[in-house]
């Protein structure tokens, strides 16, 4: 009798088993009814069950439907490096790669509070875009060959910076000649961590490498006298040495053994999104060269200069109705965030809060730098 | 039971809905259904995830340059090697400190439980304590303390602590004079081998015929005086030098020469024994325990000594009760490994996940990540539970 009861129990059990498993393999039209209004509206090709968190995925394009439905833009960012992705006293994400998504998220949602940052570490922001979990990769990374075939789109170079070394002034060392047999710290899943390795190869010398996944382990191990030597992309480096107890004991030797094209980018398939992006870095170079800033973006859009009306969505399309936006999308995003001088000198000009660093190779293609983007007409 | 079978004996006409034997196919065949099912199902679903993602799901990648480098590689390693190489450097390092880890732990934790248990105040109330705070402390801020806060008070190469022998303690490691075998060493190392094998050999053979025939066969003392003798003959033939000692010297940035023991090794190591043996302490004062204190006294009755009591009588006992937890903790010590990513550590975990980033292959690597794990967690318990088997009860 107990047999046949406990017997009974497990079909049951199985039976509703089964039914629950046959209602999450179809496309469970009950529960979509019911919350019809709130869940994104993309995709219907996919089981609710199947996408990961706040992931509007790449097929079939629909990323910017996607952040306009949701409501914000989610960002993958950080919070560890100074100047580029920090926290404010109040606790505000703050910095340079920032404000590149807020002024998209100004763009397209008029809003450029309306983002959410993803704090991703260097080895984890690849897989991020891949899947398509950030609608945009603003976290100072390398534009390469490999990344733009398996990451994701990458836009167009906003800060142009270049690999080099820091070691501590008592060291005596002055060039990288007297580099043998030296111990470096450095960020694990970077460029840097293969042009480092590159670096010594050809040059026969042997080296110790101390690799860590978080940046800040990186430095408190060679603040701490882990390694003789750190090695990242000078503006990193800065950033990095203006947060030490005592800056003035390190040195940034005068030599660069790499390009780093720093880019902000954007997951594969969504030709229309890419371009948007795309557009609203252009908007932000654009707009220094022709003198728009946050501060008179308003009185400029009554500007007797043509190219400044057509950048502001006065005069002509610049391609919004194309890509769904709203005339006055850029002048939205400068309204936000300034052009791109403004942003650079907030976090890392003369006054900058962060550091201080020469703008050099950044500086406009008309004032003997290499930032130079395509016309916004 | 007598009953349900005389019952399915006389009613041959009992409808098949309530007749046990079909009902029990019945539940099978539809478990099955429902378990492959949903195993189709996930993978089905996954695949067309990753397609969805434009995700890569094959393994070419492995035989392609890594460009990466890796920190102390225990095995020869650069950058120009496959990232194969570089995942099964990552898996040596695993091994390292899991096997090192797994047999310091067990040691320690065994003397900390015999402290636990001693009658002495003082070394119980110690033991007490160094099991109750780690055990109680994640084991990933136990591993930032060792390797932020106390490595980090460590003073610069050049201002390293010299101890005798010499041995020098600075940020970047423990320095250590070890002997280093030269190049006529081998035939002594050979020839010392054959000694403890010959030693184990007549060991157990001598007291076979001691247990047979009650002889003394002073089998201790042969199988010792075996061993000394080939590794005199061995000393002997290699002129007399099988080993020199490599010194530590400090040459420009580091320390060369010697046997170095790494911040990062040694903060995994003595962050996962000290973790480990806190576990393994308590369930080998468990299985101590739970020997009936009759057994006990029964053993000091017949006149046995204290060591014999506790190496004849309690532990084979308690061994086990203590096996099945112990092979656990084995397994997570090895998983546990994992974390020695924060502290810059390159076992197979760190390594994958570098790989990839710069290989851009994130499901391949991570089932290639978990296929291992498996593999080392299969393959201890399959050993441990041989083990196991061998020292239970023999019932006739």
């Amino acid at each position: 009798m107990r047999k046949l009861l406990t017997l009974f129990t497990v079909l049951v059990l199985s039976s509703m088993l089964l039914s629950a498993c046959g209602g999450g393999a179809a496309t469970e039209p009950a529960p979509a009814e019911t919350t019809a209004p709130e869940p994104q509206p993309v995709e219907p090709t996919e089981a609710p069950g199947t996408t990961e968190g706040p992931a509007p995925a790449a097929q079939g394009g629909g990323i910017l439907e996607g952040v306009k439905a949701r409501g914000k833009l989610i960002c993958g960012g950080r919070t560890d490096l100074a100047g580029f992705g920090m926290l404010d006293d109040a606790g505000n994400n703050i910095g340079f790669d920032i404000d590149l998504c807020r002024a998209v998220a100004a763009a397209v949602l008029g809003d450029p509070e309306a983002i959410e940052v993803v704090p991703l570490t260097a080895a984890d922001r690849g897989p991020a875009l891949q899947t398509a979990e950030v609608d945009m990769l603003s976290r100072n990374v390398t534009w390469t060959a490999s990344r733009d075939a398996q990451w994701g789109n990458f836009t167009i170079v906003m800060f142009y910076d270049g690999q080099g070394f820091m070691i501590r002034k008592d060291s005596g060392i002055t060039s990288t000649d007297e580099f043998d047999g030296a111990t470096v710290c450095v960020t694990s899943g970077t460029t840097t961590e293969q042009n480092l390795a590159d670096f010594f190869r050809q040059r026969g010398m042997t080296y110790e490498a101390v690799i860590f996944e978080e940046t800040a382990a990186v430095y408190s191990a060679y603040e701490e006298g882990r390694c003789d030597i750190t090695t990242s992309d000078k503006s990193q480096l800065a950033s990095v040495r203006s947060g030490f107890a005592d800056p003035e004991a390190h040195t940034i030797l005068d030599i660069t053994i790499s390009k780093e094209p720093l880019t902000p980018a954007v997951p594969h398939g969504d030709d229309a999104w890419f371009d948007t992006v795309k557009i609203v870095m252009f908007a932000l170079i654009n707009a220094e060269e022709l003198g728009v800033t946050q501060a008179n973006v308003e009185e400029m859009k009554s500007s007797d200069n043509i190219n400044v009306l057509r950048l502001l969505g006065q005069e002509g399309d610049w391609g919004y109705t194309d890509l769904g936006l709203e005339a006055d999308a850029l002048a939205n995003a400068i309204a936000a965030v300034g052009n791109y001088g403004e942003i650079y000198d907030r976090y890392m000009g003369p006054e900058g809060i962060a550091f201080t660093l020469p703008r050099g190779p950044n500086e406009l293609w008309s004032n003997g730098g290499v930032l130079y983007a395509p016309p916004v007409k | 039971m007598a009953s349900t079978q005389s019952v399915g004996e006389k009613s041959t006409n009992i409808p098949f809905y309530r007749d046990e034997r079909i009902l029990r196919i019945f539940a099978q065949v539809i478990s099955t259904v429902i378990v492959v099912g949903l195993l189709i199902w996930a993978a089905l679903n996954f695949l067309k995830a990753a397609e969805a993602r434009n995700m890569t799901l094959t393994f070419g990648f492995l035989k392609e340059a890594a460009g990466f480098p890796i920190s102390n590689p225990p095995i020869e390693y650069d950058p120009s090697m496959s990232f194969g190489r570089a995942f099964f450097v990552g898996l040596v390092n695993t091994l390292l400190v899991s096997v090192t880890g797994v047999i310091t732990a067990t040691i320690l934790g065994t003397l900390v439980a015999l402290a636990r248990l001693s009658s002495n105040w003082l070394l119980g109330r110690i033991a007490l304590v160094f099991i109750e705070f780690n055990r109680n402390i994640p084991l990933l801020v136990l591993l930032f303390i060792l390797y932020f806060v106390v490595f980090g008070q460590l003073p610069q190469v050049k201002e390293s602590i010299t101890w005798p022998g010499p041995m020098y303690i600075n940020r970047r490691g423990i320095y250590l004079t070890w002997p280093r075998l030269t190049e006529s060493g081998t035939p002594f190392v050979v020839l010392v081998f054959v000694g403890i094998l010959l030693a184990v050999i007549a060991f157990v053979v001598l007291r076979r015929h001691r247990e047979m025939t009650g002889q003394n066969t002073y089998y201790v003392q042969a199988s010792i005086g075996i061993f000394v003798l080939s590794g005199v003959i061995g000393w002997a033939l290699t002129g007399g030098t099988p080993f020199e000692f490599s010194v530590p010297v400090l040459e420009g940035f580091n320390f060369q020469g010697g046997l170095r023991l790494t911040p990062e090794f040694a903060g995994m190591f003595i962050g996962l024994t000290t973790y480990t043996a806190a576990f393994i302490a308590e369930v080998v004062r468990s299985g101590i325990q739970a020997v009936d204190r009759g057994q006990i006294e029964a053993a000091r009755a017949v006149g046995l000594s204290t060591t014999q009591v506790l190496s004849l009588v309690v532990m084979p006992q308690a061994l086990r009760i203590i096996i099945p937890p112990m092979i656990s903790q084995y397994l997570n010590l090895t998983k546990n490994s994992s974390l020695a990513l924060a502290i810059g550590f390159q076992e197979v975990f760190s390594v994958g996940k570098i790989a990839i980033n710069q290989a851009g292959r994130a499901v391949p690597v991570f089932a290639l990540v978990m296929i291992t794990y498996l593999t080392l967690s299969l393959l201890t318990s399959l050993v441990l539970n041989i083990y196991n088997r061998s020292i239970q009860f023999v019932t006739r």
